[in-house]
């Protein structure tokens, strides 16, 4: 196995009386993109800014090649390490023209090859022809196309990006982050992606840390996290979710209203006996018609790609579901739930 | 499916700092902190020293103080405070809105002569008012063949109080225009969507988002009033700064001055302390995304020719009959073979004084302002509040404050430029603080971070990064300083040393003994040298625009 190119260790920082972040603890391996994930206000931000060189922590160290790059007492300036970061200001420096905004990084190389890296990173964020102009003559997601062809141009061996496409279309956005991802994975780099938007970050990471309060809470594949969340928060903040009461049994399993259903608990051990909620996500039940059926749909709601419903049970307890855009039933009919999910659910103490 | 749990709770707390010194926990730079306090300090030793001064003042002048027709003089100067500031107010707003927002007729000429005015010196002002208004003067001699005889009496507080409003409404319209400017037009367009009217959206929405505006610039015309001492000592309206002139030159006992300029202070910090509590003052960043769409032109229609008529009516006022009666007395002058005189010397001392009192007070503001934007902490705050004292301190209190600490404490600079030009600083600073300042908070600290994470250092992003945006500010700050040093005159006539005279003090030295014609060539040459740094604020402001 290689080693990291970014390892953070227990990473602190406080700001007065305020703690930032407490406790961050990751590494990111050449080619791994690793997004995180959290609430504005969470974080993130800072802990870019602490890989960076450009905050001080207050505890814990960041390691990049292998070189302790910070630690509370010394830090490596900004300048000095192979990190480059696009902020979500965008931060171009406004009397500069695009081309000069870009070559800013490049002081090492000789003209020419100044000329040409350009060129490419350019052509990568699909602005060839704006070059002359200056940063104020230029869209929100234009600004923040060339801010991020400005870090990648010295070809850093890290890229921090904070929501580096926030502005960009919708329609472009899923394109660049294909050609972003492919530069960061050709260039065997190391890529800590910032974002409150949960399908970016799953879509673009090899793994994704979820924040909150200032605390990596967990770090793991977009999977895992979706899946096996550690807690009732990261739940909530990687996708829609329901809860269903349950008791645990010693088989590893729960008795719950809608049948009895495997269980782990990513978090601690459960005893048998305990009371628990199990985490359920729209696509963990099937909704079948059935005139005798237990539950009642109560609501259905289309959305283009999918049809979401809303099933009661007897206790009056809803769940949602997910169908496909086709399925045409209204509300008010009587239904069955049944289980698709084939791995265990995920289960909290309630 | 490997779990990653959560560490060990994080141990250990950072004791919260007390944010005196420190700034988010990060120390200032001493190359930077060093010299902000010591800026702080020196701006601040006039007063101080004034303060020292009239404690040790001997009962009697206190005492003086009381029979001094104090009352009076703090009437008199507090009614022209208002007068100007309420008719520059009144001038100013429908200038700054005609000039900005309509489709008003030679829009830029009359952006340009509107604010002209600033360049006319108070003494040159009063000068030509009186030489033109007052008993036998040219309008009477105009008008003495239709039989009028006698005009309104112009001295006193109806000269002093047109005067000065002529020559500082444009304060107040220069901020209005700036607001207008930036004001987000997607409010009076929401304001028009909800249903209010042009002028209910006028009064409701736009005026309000004035008012700051509207306050600094009346804030500005009314220390400058407070402080002006040329126009009233010409005018005759004996305010704060001419009682106090007349204590230094002919009293024995010097403190009764003091005493006088410690009052005079005192309302000058009144007056801050109503706009300070009038409104506060944002801190902002310029927001990078994209650009705010222009504002939508008012057309004027049949309005066109009376807001034309109004724009021509104040700079004719303004600007057009006082450089008519300086040319009228410079021809007359030179027909009555009084030789032109070319007052090199005066120019050449204004220049370098001027030039000097710049340099000096935009060095002086970078620590300062460094501190205070970057750096914010108790201690930044106080120094910046230190820096601005001269902001309160009328020209002739601080140029009286350096005679007693000249001729006590430091002798060696007494009579010297030195002091002068440190006068010149003290006064002037604020006006170069607030330019560096403005600037260096358009630098967001992300943009110096991103040019630091692209390889560059500390020095290095300080010279291609953070010098070139802040350029502008530099050179508007450094305009501002040499245009009001230019035109200073008690400081100028106190400190000076012996035998030297600038164009300030030969226009003054000529019109106070009523030699209109002798004050002309210098009046005329100070208005033409104060033009070109006023040409270079004038050209950033339409750049802007």
């Amino acid at each position: 196995m290689t080693a990291p190119l970014l390892k953070c260790v227990g990473l602190a920082k406080s700001f007065g009386d305020f703690l930032a972040v407490r406790n961050v603890s990751f590494e990111v391996f050449p080619g791994e993109i690793v997004s995180i994930l959290g609430s504005s206000g969470s974080g993130k931000t800072t802990v870019l800014r602490l890989i960076a060189g450009l905050e001080a922590p207050t505890a814990g160290e960041v390691i990049i090649q292998g070189e302790v790059a910070s630690t509370p007492e010394r830090q490596t300036p900004p300048d000095k390490r192979a990190v480059g970061m696009v902020v979500q200001e965008y931060a171009l420096f406004p009397h500069m023209t695009v081309e000069q905004n870009i070559a800013f990084g490049l002081h090492e190389l000789d003209d020419a090859e100044i000329g040409e890296r350009v060129t490419e990173v350019m052509e990568l964020v699909q602005l060839p022809e704006l070059g002359a102009r200056y940063p104020h003559e230029l869209s929100g997601g234009q600004q923040q196309r060339v801010a991020l062809a400005r870090t990648l141009a010295p070809r850093p061996v890290t890229v921090l990006m904070d929501e580096p496409f926030s502005n960009v279309d919708a329609g472009m956005r899923s394109e660049m982050r294909r050609q972003v991802e492919a530069i960061l994975r050709d260039g065997q780099m190391a890529a800590v992606f910032v974002t409150h938007d949960r399908d970016q970050a799953f879509a673009i990471a090899d793994r994704v840390g979820i924040m909150s309060d200032g605390e990596m809470a967990q770090v793991d594949t977009p999977e895992a996290v979706y899946h096996l969340p550690v807690s009732r928060h990261v739940a909530r903040l990687t996708g829609a979710c329901d809860f269903l009461p349950g008791e645990v049994q010693a088989d590893g399993t729960a008795i719950t209203e809608a049948g009895v259903f495997p269980i782990l608990s990513p978090a601690e051990e459960l005893e048998s006996g305990a009371e628990v909620d199990l985490l359920v996500r729209p696509d963990d039940f099937g909704i079948e018609v059935n005139e005798s059926g237990a539950a009642l749909l109560q609501s259905r709601e289309f959305r283009g790609d999918e049809t979401m419903l809303v099933a009661a049970m007897p206790s009056g307890r809803t769940l949602r579901c997910r169908k496909e855009s086709f399925f045409d039933l209204s509300a008010g009919i009587r239904v069955d739930l049944v289980l698709r999910r084939p791995t265990p659910f995920a289960a909290f103490r309630s | 499916m490997q779990l990653v749990r959560p560490y060990a709770p994080w141990v250990g707390r950072a004791l919260p700092l007390p944010n005196i010194v420190k700034s988010g926990g990060a120390l200032p730079p001493l190359s930077i902190l060093g010299p902000a306090i010591l800026v702080g300090f020196a701006m601040a030793l006039p007063l101080a020293y004034l303060i020292i001064r009239s404690a040790g003042a001997s009962e009697d002048a206190w005492s003086l103080l009381f029979r001094l027709r104090t009352a009076q003089i703090l009437w008199r100067s507090a009614l022209l405070v208002v007068i100007v500031t309420g008719a520059s107010v009144t001038l100013a707003v429908p200038l700054a809105w005609l000039t900005v927002r309509t489709d008003l007729p030679y829009r830029r000429l009359w952006s340009v002569l509107t604010a002209l005015p600033l360049v006319v010196p108070s003494y040159v002002g009063a000068f030509l008012a009186a030489s033109a208004l007052g008993p036998k003067g040219l309008a009477q001699q105009m008008l003495e063949p239709i039989g009028v005889d006698r005009l309104p009496e112009i001295y006193g507080l109806p000269g002093a109080a047109i005067t000065l409003t002529l020559l500082s409404y444009p304060y107040v319209l220069l901020t209005v225009r700036a607001a207008l400017r930036n004001l987000d037009p997607s409010l009076d367009e929401s304001a028009r969507m909800l249903g209010h009217g042009p002028w209910s959206t006028m009064f409701r929405m736009t005026l309000p988002q004035l008012r700051p505006a509207i306050a600094s610039g009346s804030l500005l015309v009314s220390l400058y009033t407070l402080s002006d001492f040329g126009a009233v000592s010409l005018m005759r309206y004996e305010t704060f700064t001419w009682a106090i002139y007349q204590q230094y030159q002919s009293a024995f006992d010097r403190s009764i001055a003091a005493v006088l300029s410690l009052v005079l202070v005192l309302l000058a910090v009144m007056i801050l302390f109503a706009d300070s509590v009038s409104g506060s003052k944002g801190r902002y960043y310029r927001a990078g995304t994209g650009s705010a769409r222009a504002l939508k032109t008012i057309t004027l229609k049949a309005w066109k020719w009376p807001a034309v008529g109004l724009c021509a009516l104040v700079s004719i006022t303004a600007l057009g009959l006082p450089i008519a009666v300086l040319t009228y007395w410079l021809v007359k002058g030179v027909s009555s073979g009084e030789p032109l005189l070319l007052l090199w010397t005066e120019a050449r001392n204004s220049l370098y004084v001027s030039g000097l009192a710049a340099l000096a007070a935009t060095v002086l503001a970078v620590p300062v302002a460094a501190l205070a934007v970057r750096y914010p902490s108790l201690l930044a705050r106080g120094v910046e509040r230190l820096s601005y004292v001269g902001y309160a301190l009328p020209g002739i209190v601080v140029a009286l404050a350096l005679v007693f600490f000249g001729s006590r404490v430091a002798q060696p600079v007494y009579q010297t430029l030195w002091l002068l030009i440190f006068a010149y600083v003290v006064l002037f600073i604020p006006a170069a603080l607030g330019a560096v300042r403005s600037s260096l908070m358009q630098v967001s600290p992300r943009m110096e971070e991103a040019a630091r994470c692209l390889g560059r250092g500390r020095m290095r992003v300080m010279w291609s990064v953070t010098t070139p945006m802040v350029r502008p500010g530099l050179l508007m700050g450094g305009a501002l300083v040499f245009l009001v040093t230019m035109k200073e005159l008690p400081a100028t006539l106190i400190l000076g040393p012996l035998g030297f005279k600038t164009l300030a003090s030969a226009v003054w030295s000529a019109s106070s003994e009523a030699f209109f014609a002798q004050a002309a060539a210098p009046a005329l040459m100070l208005i033409l040298m104060s033009s070109a740094p006023m040409a270079v604020l004038m050209m950033r402001d339409r750049s802007r625009g």
